[in-house]
């Protein structure tokens, strides 16, 4: 029964993220990428992690995304790109780039099928509430999550410094 | 190939079952009266800014007005939509309904009482009731910024454009201070749960334990649905109408529809987080009756507030944002946090 | 149930999507949104096996993930604008000034 929820979330993703690529103009992109993202949170939410998928709404859709948008709306990026199928000059380049991902695509299907992955554990039903996630993340996990912490702060910082217009 | 249909079969069985029946018809309950009480408040808030404003407001259509929404509304549905010829019609089409959905979808989780048994069945008086539901909440209304995004970018309008930049900005920076004073409260509470927090709240409601996290969050909460004092979005006098310059007849009153929802929906939030929900503290009323005056009360507020601030200046609501209003929120949240803790 | 297998091609798939754009697009913005899928696809693989292995560590990782996504983005962008800024386009073939 959760396959017939996890095919069509999947596909749905996967046109997507195909959208992402193919789209002309950075806001079909965008709003391709939101829906990906949507799609995702989805197949959190059938996996019972639901504190990650709403958090996925949160970060990427919500917040993450908005940016692109208003880099989208301030740099006025509404002409479509048209010359995104080859790469100037470099149309072998991508031809063959192409075949190496597809290449280690094969591989790792392979690789997956190899082996025996049908035996999972039994799975409490606190499994992916914000309790338990939070009780990992501030025992086990200090020391990332402190890092991480001082990461974003130094991302806000440098963002700032970046993006300011110099006064004279 | 039967072993298929069996598969498809045992997937929608439960779609017969008494639970399933109860949610779908909740569910179009609270969308249809979502939708219902839009007109009413419009008449509302303009019978009461008549008054704050020392005239009179509508009063020729029916008693005391209140045939005004059912002529606005029909004003509206007639009138002919105009779409201009550079605009991107699919995103045009689109903003509206991004605004009016996520509008309704974030209502679902609000619980308005306690549950009634009606036939034999426990029904309880809130769309669904999750887990998360206050971050829920949060991820939907996130959503709702698209809406006010796509309009501005498709309309092709300078000051589509501005409105639409403004609108995230403002939502964006305003949406912090309005999670992290609620954070405040679940840390109190430590759950996620909109029910619980009004159990919790049975005795004593947190607006006299959190009388700063009150004030943050409903000051977030006015901006995040673009009312005045900070409806820099749309200010009339400068950009037109914002982002919604370009829209006409129906698609303008979805944007309109999607605000006055949003205003109940955060009026209905406060309610939860901080007035006890629907703990009517000795009153002898139904619990659902509390809890919709109170929510009755805070929109009045929210009109109140309308016609008595002008509006800030755009750096000035940034700065009053990030400068002013998170600091207070983060200090907040330490205190809230040593404190209980000790 | 759905098989681990079934989320771990999932996550390849759309991980390669992710690298054909970063290699195919010039747009530096959609060259983002293509690392953007990349980090999601690595989110799919580490919740699954989560599940797979009743544990809550892969959860706090995709967490981790998001921070750094958010970082990177913020910082991202803010490189893109200044660049922006300098020349006023945002094709990547175009920035080769440092180039010989």
């Amino acid at each position: 029964m959760e396959l017939l929820i996890f095919y069509p979330l999947a596909g749905f993703s996967l046109m997507l993220a195909l959208g992402v690529v193919m789209n002309k103009s950075p806001i079909g992109s965008a709003l391709c990428l939101i829906g990906m993202m949507l799609g995702l949170a989805g197949i959190f939410a059938l996996q019972q992690a639901h504190f990650i998928a709403i958090l996925q709404v949160i970060i990427y859709a919500g917040a993450i995304m908005v940016l692109f948008m208003f880099v989208i709306m301030l740099l006025n990026l509404k002409g479509t790109d048209t010359k995104w199928r080859a790469r100037e000059r470099n149309t072998l380049l991508t031809v063959l780039t192409t075949f190496l991902a597809l290449g280690v695509l094969y591989k790792v299907i392979t690789v997956i099928f190899e082996f025996n992955l049908d035996s999972p554990a039994k799975v409490p039903d606190t499994f992916g509430t914000a309790a338990v996630i939070g009780e990992t993340l501030f025992t086990d996990f200090v020391l990332p999550f402190e890092v991480a912490s001082i990461l974003l702060l130094a991302a806000m910082v440098g963002a700032v410094v970046l993006a300011k217009t110099k006064l004279d | 190939m039967s072993e298929f249909i069996d598969e498809v079969l045992e997937f929608i069985d439960p779609l017969f079952e008494p639970a399933f029946m109860i949610g779908s018809i909740k569910a179009l309950v609270i969308a249809a009266a979502l939708l219902g009480v839009v007109p009413p408040l419009v008449w509302l808030e303009r019978r009461l800014m008549g008054r704050f404003q020392v005239r009179l407001g509508p009063n020729r259509v029916g008693p005391l007005g209140l045939g005004q929404p059912f002529a606005d509304s029909i004003k509206l549905l007639f009138k002919e939509s105009i779409i201009q010829s550079s605009a991107d019609k699919f995103l045009y089409h689109l903003a509206p309904a991004v605004v009016v959905f996520t509008a309704i979808v974030a209502f679902a989780v609000i619980p308005f009482g306690e549950p009634v048994t009606v036939f034999g069945q426990e029904i309880g008086l809130w769309g669904a009731n999750i887990n998360s539901g206050i971050l829920f909440i949060f991820a939907i209304s996130g959503m709702g910024i698209y809406g006010m995004v796509l309009a501005g970018l498709s309309s092709n309008n300078k000051y589509s454009l501005m409105g639409g930049l403004r609108s995230s900005a403002q939502m964006i920076s305003y949406e912090l201070t309005l999670g992290l004073s609620a954070l405040s409260v679940i840390v109190l509470t430590g759950s996620l749960n909109l029910i619980d927090l009004v159990q919790n709240q049975s005795t004593v409601p947190y607006i006299f334990l959190q009388p700063l996290a009150f004030l943050l969050f409903f000051i977030a909460g006015v901006a995040e649905t673009n009312r005045a004092p900070f409806d820099l979005p749309e200010a009339e006098q400068e950009l037109v109408a914002g982002f919604h310059t370009e829209y006409t007849g129906m698609k303008f009153a979805m944007f309109f529809m999607g605000e006055y929802i949003n205003m109940v929906t955060m009026s209905s939030m406060i309610t939860l987080l901080f007035l006890g929900g629907w703990n009517a503290y000795g009153l002898p009323l139904w619990p659902i009756l509390a809890f919709a005056i109170k929510v009755f009360f805070l929109l009045c507020v929210f009109i109140w507030l309308r016609s008595t601030f002008p509006r800030l200046r755009y750096d000035r609501l940034m700065t009053f944002g990030w400068k002013v209003l998170l600091p207070l929120c983060i200090l907040n949240l330490l205190v809230t946090s040593v404190i209980k803790v000790l | 149930m759905v098989p681990l297998a079934h989320y771990l091609l999932l996550s390849a798939t759309l991980f390669m999507i992710g690298v054909v754009g970063v290699l195919v697009r010039r747009n530096a913005i959609v060259v983002f949104m293509s690392i953007e899928i990349m980090l999601n696809a690595v989110n799919i693989s580490l919740i699954a096996f989560d599940k797979y292995m009743n544990q809550h560590d892969g959860q706090v990782f995709s967490f981790m993930v998001m921070c750094v996504a958010a970082a990177e983005v913020s910082v991202g962008l803010a490189i893109i604008i200044s660049m922006f800024r300098n020349k006023p386009t945002v094709n990547l073939d175009e920035f080769n000034i440092m180039k010989w």
